[in-house]
């Protein structure tokens, strides 16, 4: 156990994190240099685009030290986004230090704040690694200054190094060796296995990741899940090179996997405990938390053939990602659908894009919404997150929206904007605090409504990059809510309307109808569009007519060449959606749907 | 219920000689000369290989190029071969396309003598300034000597080909060219929007912005003008660009392409079509005498259609013809659309018809996409 490293980068998003993942990989010699496939760990399409990790992977590399003693380094990949920042504390949870990787050109940001906080509040060591030294603009003083000042750290403590340029690196592996202690735990202690990720294996099932922090676990030991009471029979436990490597066990301190027929990833949870049904532990690890979706938003298919096919699609993909809630859903204007959950809108985000590109899907979202809760004058309680099923207004004696309370750091000179973001956003009961000089941390109750569509973003643009955002939901409270639903020529296009507060429904209205304005193609009419509220209409745009297309000439040689052309407008055709009489392109449907202002 | 057995069919010959080019044309010619023996040669060749494909015309169109650069004798060869070959119907309507610089009195006659029923001239404009601009040969003069030849030598079916929506046409210029063509009672008119098609001198004046075309709005003007200004003159405005004095005379060849009625065309760049497949010839006169003479068809390429395919071209053809298209035929999902296109008087019904309105016909291009499964 003493030559166990268990480790973390953490880091502000472009500050290098895969870079340096690749380097430390590339050094232990795992693949040769041929076949490096740059980013390794990032192994999703979107995860590469985006440059952002989804799915933690995790690693472990040999090492021999200088003064050559052998060491077993796991590197724990945390995905980088608030909608997945209880997976990031699971990851955290697991190691005993981090690296903190700061851009030797950019300094400390914002990001790197919130992400050491979390690494703080595990105790883990933290070890500054100053990445890019081989840049121009690398100003290594100010960001040692900066290290001090704004981290709290020793700045002397901080490593160079350049990832791109393979610079540094051993001297950031000593540092690991040195620095981070070996896992404690006990093996004779009962199993006490953390769950911090899991995917599935289409011909294994889901394999588990975890961290053994006491006891053994070996093939035909029968584990218990301690959330769910689960109990499994393990097939294999192993550790992680680039591909699998079975171990006779997994003891006290390592980071492996375990494979024990458990069928789908919603099966386990992120979190939870695993001990073994002989020589149970009496208590699970701290932090296990349910995770549960707090955006809803209505998936259908483009084509209503292709429902099956979506069924299908979403089956498969809830392999993967548990975190993915979906039952059936219908619609008037779009058909048979699903009604899914998400951890957040980033979330939502990624499931639509997997969903088209990994699996072929042509797919129309509905507005995403928030969980509300009616109080009905028959005493009945219900509980909406599709505004399909408000409740008639004549009989909701009360209505209540989740309330969130939001913490949000940011150099002292945002204090302004911010603030007033926060109260266009009906934030109350602000606190401002100092944790450092020259740092604000500002918290606000909000309701959970106003932060999922594009708070996290607006907050990034003022702030210039260096706001970060955490939030917990905290409790449901009293808010005046209204269904707004839009029209399309007169027809209700039941999956743009949306639950909203009732001073905000004007301004969410007017910038849905510009918004459809500007995606839905002109047709050979006009189009009106509207937001209303019951009878009343309390925003409208237009959509002008096209005047003309026609060609003069159609003889013998013209009809195939022109319908050909139409062919192809035909095609396009499929990727919209009719409503009445108008064709909406599934990107209106996006565009409505976000509802930042970036003009 | 795709082509009808037995039914009449329609004959084209694309005479592909010009004395001179147009700047806006892309139909396939070219201006050299002493070729006509070599070609006519070639299409005598080509007609053995179809005619016992092809039951009874009803309609001829000799179209171009210029058929009226062939001399008397060369007319008369064509028009000898083609009865030599083909079942005519009695009332058959055979059409020249003539310019009017190439035609005098006694040649109009001979036609006539010929068998030739409908003239339809090329005339564009009676704005001299207009035809230098699209490169014609003739000015105004000469075609109005030539629309009172053909009326003296006593065709009774007459057409006029008119142009607008020319680089700075006033709509004063445009209705003066429309009046003086009513002046000599054609039964058609065929009035087109200029168009820029793909490698014309046009579309290089264009691109290098020597040349400019009225806009959207502009060209709809145009386009509405000409059809009430005819309409107001008894002129049923049977397709997007035609206009007939009466039912009558509308043209028959020319609706065989929007009904899929078969029809052969001889020559090269014609395009044939027998009810299930449609081909089309070489659009090169030397390719397409070397196809001939080494016995086999001068065939440039083909298809044939899916269902779908007929489906989709019964539709937008449809759609650009008051004749319309059948209701039934639509898919359900058309219904609300057609709905609103009444609305918005883009189309109207008739019985279990549906048919562009005048307004509908400057959407034609799009309503077939719109209402298509």
């Amino acid at each position: 156990m003493k030559q166990i490293r268990n480790f973390s980068i953490i880091a502000h998003i472009d500050h290098g994190k895969s870079t340096l993942a690749d380097r430390l990989i590339q050094y232990a010699h795992l693949v040769d240099d041929r076949q490096f496939r740059d980013q390794i760990l990032d192994n999703m399409d979107i995860e590469r685009e985006r440059g952002i990790t989804i799915k933690s992977q995790t690693i472990c590399l040999p090492y021999t030290s200088r003064n050559g003693v052998d060491f077993e380094l796991n590197l724990i990949d945390t995905p980088g986004h608030v909608d997945f920042s209880y997976e990031v504390s699971r990851a955290l949870a697991s190691c005993e230090g981090v690296l903190l990787l700061v851009d030797a050109s950019q300094g400390v940001e914002a990001q790197t704040l919130a992400n050491l906080y979390a690494a703080m509040e595990h105790n883990l060591v933290i070890i500054p690694v100053i990445n890019k030294i081989d840049l121009p603009s690398a100003d290594i003083e100010t960001v040692k200054h900066e290290i001090e000042h704004d981290l709290g750290l020793d700045p002397e403590e901080a490593v160079l190094c350049s990832a791109k340029e393979a610079i540094g690196i051993e001297d950031i592996l000593e540092a690991i060796v040195a620095r981070i202690p070996p896992p404690s735990g006990s093996m004779e202690k009962p199993l006490s296995a953390l769950i911090f990720d899991a995917r599935y294996d289409s011909f294994r099932g889901t394999i588990v990741t975890c961290r053994i922090f006491d006891g053994t676990v070996a093939p035909a030991d029968t584990i218990r899940l301690m959330s769910t009471g689960a109990a499994y029979k393990v097939e294999e436990v192993g550790i992680f090179r680039l591909m699998r490597e079975p171990r006779k066990e997994l003891s006290a301190g390592m980071v492996g996997y375990l494979i024990s027929g458990i069928k789908t990833v919603s099966d386990t949870r992120i979190g939870d405990t695993i001990t073994l049904e002989t020589n149970p532990v009496e208590k699970p690890l701290p932090g296990f938390k349910e995770v549960k979706p707090v955006v809803f938003s209505s998936i259908y298919p483009v084509a209503s053939d292709d429902y099956q096919s979506l069924a299908e699609a979403l089956e498969k993909y809830t392999l993967n990602d548990a975190s993915l809630t979906y039952q059936k859903d219908s619609s008037a204007a779009l058909g048979q659908g699903f009604r899914c959950g998400f951890l957040g809108l980033l979330h939502l985000e990624i499931v639509q894009e997997r969903l088209e590109r990994e699996f072929d899907q042509s797919i129309v979202m509905t507005m995403p919404s928030v969980q509300y809760r009616f109080y009905l004058t028959d005493g009945r309680v219900v509980t909406v997150d599709n505004p399909q099923y408000y409740p008639d207004p004549v009989t909701v004696q009360k209505s209540e929206e989740p309330y969130i309370r939001a913490s949000i750091l940011i150099p002292e000179r945002y204090v302004g904007a911010v603030m007033k973001l926060c109260m266009e956003r009906r934030g109350v009961n602000s606190h401002l605090s100092y944790p450092t000089p020259g740092r604000v941390e500002i918290t606000f109750d909000m309701p959970l409504a106003e932060v999922v569509f594009d708070f996290y973003d607006k907050l990034k643009s003022i702030t210039q990059g260096y706001g970060s955002f955490d939030y917990e939901i905290t409790d449901y409270r009293e808010s005046q809510l209204i269904k707004l639903d839009i029209l399309v020529n007169g027809e209700k296009v039941d999956a743009l309307s949306v639950i909203v507060h009732r001073e905000r429904a004007r301004e969410r209205a007017v910038k849905i109808c510009d918004r459809l304005e500007d995606e839905i193609p002109r047709h050979q009419f006009k189009i009106a569009i509207q937001g209303a509220i019951g009878g009343k209409i309390i925003a409208r745009s237009t959509v002008s007519a096209f005047r003309k297309d026609v060609t003069a000439k159609c003889y013998g040689g013209d009809i195939t060449r022109k319908r050909k052309l139409l062919e192809k407008q035909k095609k396009g055709k499929k990727r919209m959606k009719q409503v009445g009489s108008v064709m909406i392109p599934q990107s209106a449907f996006m565009a409505a749907l976000r509802t930042s202002d970036e003009e | 219920m795709r082509n009808r057995p037995g039914g009449c069919c329609g004959l084209y010959v694309h005479i592909p000689f010009c004395r001179t080019r147009c700047i806006y044309c892309d139909f396939y010619s070219t201006t050299g000369t002493g070729l006509e023996g070599a070609w006519l040669k070639a299409l005598q060749q080509e007609i053995l290989l179809y005619q016992a494909d092809f039951g009874r015309v009803d309609s001829l169109y000799i179209g171009g190029g210029t058929p009226t650069v062939l001399g008397d004798g060369m007319l008369a060869r064509l028009m000898e071969t083609l009865h030599a070959h083909f079942r005519f119907a009695p009332d058959c309507e055979v059409t020249i396309e003539a310019n009017p610089d190439d035609v005098t009195r006694a040649r109009l006659g001979a036609m006539l003598g010929l068998g030739i029923n409908r003239v339809s001239f090329g005339v564009q404009s009676f704005d001299d300034g207009e035809l230098a601009f699209l490169g014609r040969r003739h000015a105004a003069e000469g075609a109005r000597k030539a629309l009172k030849a053909a009326i003296g030598a006593g065709f009774s079916n007459l057409g006029i080909d008119l142009m607008y929506g020319l680089p700075a046409q006033t709509r004063q210029r445009w209705l003066a060219t429309l009046e003086e063509a009513l002046f000599f009672k054609p039964t058609h008119l065929s009035c087109y929007q200029l168009t820029v098609e793909g490698e014309t001198p046009l579309s290089r004046m264009i691109g290098r912005n020597e040349a400019s075309l009225p806009g959207e709005e502009e060209e709809r003007a145009f386009f509405l003008l000409t059809s009430r200004f005819l309409e107001a003159h008894g002129f049923i405005h049977y397709e997007v660009s035609n206009f007939a004095a009466s039912r009558r005379f509308f043209c028959r060849h020319n609706q065989k392409y929007w009904t899929h009625v078969p029809y052969l065309g001889l020559g090269p760049a014609a395009h044939s079509f027998d009810g299930v497949q449609r081909w089309w010839n070489h659009r090169s006169l030397k390719r397409y005498v070397e196809a001939l003479a080494m016995g086999g068809k001068p065939i440039a390429g083909r298809e044939l259609l899916s269902d779908e395919q007929f489906e989709l071209e019964r539709l937008y053809l449809g759609l650009r013809t008051r004749r319309g298209v059948r209701l039934p035929d639509l898919p359900e999902t058309a219904l609300p659309l057609v709905e609103e296109l009444r609305k918005a008087r883009l189309v109207r019904v008739r019985g279990n018809r549906l048919y562009p309105s005048r307004r509908g016909y400057l959407v034609a291009d799009s309503l077939p996409v719109l209402l298509s499964r």
